[in-house]
């Protein structure tokens, strides 16, 4: 949802117009699917994460006030209601707070192996590609859902800043912390498949 | 398989990774870091991999078409909650 969400009067919308309802439904309906699954992980809760998430807009949409964008708003009716499900689902398994970037600590054990040569064949590979998925699931939630927004739905740093109501301070500090731990797994795992290959 | 054992100047890259990755970095420092990428072999593997690592993965998450099921089902509870029942 990079651009902002066109020709659809938020006085209109704000009246409780089901058609133009609709057509914002329409509109963005497939951004929120695809950042419900991404945090999620599963097909069936990103489905309720958006149907919630279009139920309570509507209700909600007599009072926006227009602080932030629509397209703002809705990522943030939808990340709330992703976290929920992921709450309800594993009740330990969220932090709200993410501790500080301790760079000392994101140094240690960072992997240097340069397999960025490897061939697209192998970096794209079905087994490739199921542990880009598995290394993705190994993020906190905090740490994922700022990686997903960020870098996966196009969201400036603003934006996701917004959408989670957080500082844009903390936005920078969690895409660095989600980007050097998947560089890290997957530094690990290609240096791996190189190894393979020179043995082969 | 190497370990980075990390000097000042690695730790400030390491700092700005993000925003230098992302182009968004004063032009000043940048080409300090970009100066310091030179003459560590260490530090560019880590900015080439961390960019091929973001890369690899705008390229598996194009994003998906909401499947035409799960819009039926969307309108169908929507209109069943909102426009009927519950407002």
């Amino acid at each position: 949802m990079n651009e902002t969400i066109t020709n659809i009067s938020l006085e209109v919308l704000k009246t409780g117009d089901r058609e133009a309802f609709a057509r914002l439904v329409d509109e963005t309906s497939g951004h929120i699917y695809n950042l419900a699954l991404r945090i999620l992980g599963n097909p069936q809760d990103a489905e309720d994460a958006l149907q919630e998430t279009y139920i309570k807009a509507f209700r909600a949409l007599p009072d926006f006030e227009g602080r932030s964008s629509l397209k703002t708003w809705l990522y943030r009716i939808a990340v709330n209601e992703a976290l929920m499900l992921v709450r309800r689902r594993k009740p330990d398994a969220i932090s709200v707070e993410e501790p500080d970037l301790d760079e000392d600590a994101e140094s240690k054990g960072m992997e240097i192996v340069d397999w960025c040569c490897l061939p697209e064949g192998e970096l794209l590979s079905s087994e490739s590609r199921r542990f880009l998925d598995q290394a993705v699931s190994h993020l906190s939630t905090g740490l994922r859902t700022v990686f997903v927004m960020r870098d996966l739905e196009g969201l400036s740093v603003q934006e996701t800043a917004e959408a989670l109501n957080v500082s844009e301070s903390v936005v920078k500090t969690r895409l660095l912390r989600a980007r050097l731990a998947l560089r890290q797994e997957l530094s690990v795992y290609y240096g791996g498949r190189m190894q393979e290959m020179r043995h082969r | 398989m190497s370990q980075h054992i990390h000097t000042l100047q690695c730790n400030q890259l390491l700092g700005n990774l993000s925003e230098f990755i992302d182009g968004e970095l004063q032009a000043e420092l940048c080409a300090e870091l970009e100066q310091h990428l030179e003459g560590c072999d260490n530090c560019r593997i880590v900015v080439n991999t961390l960019r091929k690592t973001i890369e690899l993965y705008k390229q598996t998450n194009e994003p998906i078409e909401l499947p035409h099921a799960v819009r039926d089902r969307l309108y169908s509870k929507l209109n069943q909650d909102l426009y009927w029942n519950k407002i």
